[in-house]
């Protein structure tokens, strides 16, 4: 089934207060979409005068958006999260229009898993508590949350609408009002999901700014009444959040990617089965979102025991990958998202070349007959060596890279000899080699005989390079308030010392 | 260390724009996901230049940077920074331009040291 084109408004605007808000200085740009190569829309160009506006308009809601019941705060995530599932499908094709990934995906991954995510932030603030101890017969002491007030929030714009969920769903939960900037390649989503949700959040708790991170991103991060600033982004600017955080002494957390190890043992291929059969689809999941993944599984690493059979099976389904019209729900691969991402795409395999790696499949633009102007890759298996920048860096699109390592120490090395710690997958039908490596690899997320499942319950973040903090799991919450001890004294006695 | 980064014409025509405007300026190869793996482009002293930090070119008279733990993978490379039309997101001057700093390689059998 082929989805229509969406609709767009010719001009969005910024969120502030509750309003629609037209930029202070009246400039916008062009957001094209990468599926055709053409503008579709107009987005605010904004600057630090509607950051001020937005923070302002932020604190002002904090005055009673930090006092609501859990119970009230749970009620409006609810209805956000029901909102966002009644308009499924059209939020679907919005954002597989903005950002080019298949609308297979934004059907059935990223916008359910959005509605999730806003429900178990309304439940978990409904079950949690905090914690009283007995000092002594006379002491209580009493560990009590409180938001931190107003945040910034910075989105990436791989999934538009999940990352901003991400981010978004906790913070209101635990309390805080938030000033978000959305991607500057993908800020449509969320603001058409804004409109379908205006009414029902309190004016001035959720603020979106739209602009250039230069301009807009950088006003944010360094202004001194945002209390804490999320980020989700490369290592360089991730740096610069933390340098403009020192400035005002506050927290950070940073989600910066990684160069994720997936591990295929020896046992994978003990039995023609269908497990087997999901190993082969946990290799190929490189192409999932065409690759612009933080957690892409961009390095394959297989048993030399096993290596020819196995990757056999696995260029074969690779080389079944449907490229098409994202729109078309059998598509299974769309197009990068901007232009830029398509040249350096481009420009590390032409470094793969160069480094002598051997190219087992793909390696090229695809030309998208139904899209000639849009930024179309072929998935791209390489084969090479772990000190290879192929092996090193991240590419963010469709290519992964395989080596082959002899027995489990040599795997372990080659698994954590990287300068990230993100995610990693381990496939193997030993539960005792399962163990060694779930606690061997240096990641925040081994995912073990899986591959790129994101439930809102499971907590996600970076070892290494790869970030601080975490997202996911109500641990969450604590990345967006304080922690207050309030101890009581029911003694009537003095110290005595004075 | 010798000078590995050159710089085409048409991206040192932007870094000279972008002089005009912010003054002096130095970039910083930045790693990791979304607008990673590609150099950013910042005024001189607003990124704070690491301890750990390596100087390995200047281009436009705008000194490179790159962290040490990334350069291991760099020992042979020589680069050169090139510029296209695109939407890129991060916190690098030329965004606002509608255009992105890329980084081209060349691989050398010998390497540079």
């Amino acid at each position: 089934m082929k989805y229509p084109k969406p609709t767009f408004k010719a001009r969005y605007e910024n969120f502030i207060g509750g309003q629609w808000t037209a930029p202070v200085d009246g400039q916008y740009f062009d957001n094209p979409s990468p599926i055709d190569g053409a503008n579709f829309c107009e987005i605010p160009r904004s600057n630090e005068k509607d950051i001020d506006l937005a923070v302002k308009a932020a604190w002002t809601a904090a005055a009673s958006w930090t006092k609501t019941s859990a119970s009230e705060r749970s009620r409006i995530l609810n209805k956000i999260a029901d909102r966002i599932e009644e308009n499924l499908p059209m939020l679907a094709a919005v954002e597989t229009w903005e950002n080019g990934k298949a609308i297979r995906e934004t059907l059935n991954a990223d916008l359910p898993l959005a509605v999730d995510h806003f429900r178990y932030f309304a439940s978990v603030i409904r079950s949690e508590s905090g914690d009283i101890s007995d000092i002594n017969a006379d002491t209580v002491s009493m560990e009590v949350h409180e938001p931190l007030g107003v945040v910034g929030q910075i989105i990436p714009w791989n999934f538009p609408i999940l990352m901003a969920t991400w981010k978004v769903a906790p913070a209101l939960a635990a309390g805080n009002c938030i000033v978000l900037k959305p991607a500057e390649q993908t800020p449509t989503s969320i603001l058409v999901l804004m409109e379908l949700i205006e009414d029902l959040l309190p004016a001035g708790v959720l603020n979106i700014v739209n602009g250039f991170g230069p301009e807009a991103g950088k006003p944010l991060a360094t202004h001194p009444d945002i209390k804490k600033v999320a980020f989700t982004g490369e290592t360089t600017t991730g740096r610069l959040i933390m340098q403009y955080a020192s400035e005002n002494i506050i927290p950070v957390t940073l989600e910066l990617g990684g160069k994720s190890p997936n591990v295929f043992h020896k046992s994978v291929m003990a039995e023609d089965d269908a497990f087997l059969n999901k190993a082969i689809e946990g290799f190929v999941l490189f192409a999932l979102n065409q690759g612009e993944v933080c957690t892409c599984p961009s390095r394959a690493l297989i048993h030399e025991d096993i290596y020819e059979a196995f990757i056999a099976k696995c260029i074969e389904r690779v080389k079944a990958i449907k490229l098409g019209d994202p729109l078309d729900d059998s598509t299974m691969m769309g197009a990068q998202a901007s232009n830029d991402q398509f040249e350096k795409i481009l420009s590390y395999i032409d470094i793969g070349k160069k480094e002598g790696a051997e190219l087992l499949t793909g390696g090229d633009a695809f030309e998208n007959p139904s899209y000639p102007d849009g930024h179309y890759m072929q998935p791209t298996v390489f084969k090479g060596t772990n000190d290879m920048r192929i092996f090193q860096e991240e590419i963010f699109g469709p290519v992964v890279s395989v080596t082959t390592f002899k027995d489990d120490d040599d795997a372990l090395e080659i698994a954590n000899d990287t300068l990230y710690g993100l995610g990693a997958g381990v496939w193997t039908r030993d539960v005792h080699q399962m163990q060694k490596f779930s606690r061997g690899i240096q990641a925040g997320r081994v995912w073990c005989n899986c591959y790129h499942d994101y439930p809102a319950h499971a907590s996600f973040g970076g070892y290494k390079k790869s970030g601080i903090g975490r997202e996911n799991h109500k641990m969450m919450l604590n990345h967006y308030r304080h922690t207050k001890n309030v101890l009581v004294s029911y003694s009537q006695d003095a110290l005595g010392f004075f | 260390m010798p000078d590995r980064v050159q710089i085409t014409e048409a991206a040192a025509e932007v870094v000279r724009q972008l002089k005009a405007s912010h003054g002096s300026l130095m970039f910083h190869l930045s790693g990791g996901c979304c607008d990673g793996s590609a150099p950013m482009c910042f005024a001189e002293g607003d990124f704070m230049v690491g301890s750990r930090d390596l100087q390995i070119g200047t281009i436009e008279g705008c000194p490179f940077y790159i962290a040490a733990d990334t350069f291991t993978y760099y020992k042979n490379s020589a680069i050169t920074i090139d510029v296209t039309k695109g939407r890129g997101a991060s916190f690098s001057l030329e965004i606002p331009l509608g255009v992105r700093f890329l980084m081209r390689s060349e691989i050398l059998e010998a390497g540079l040291e």
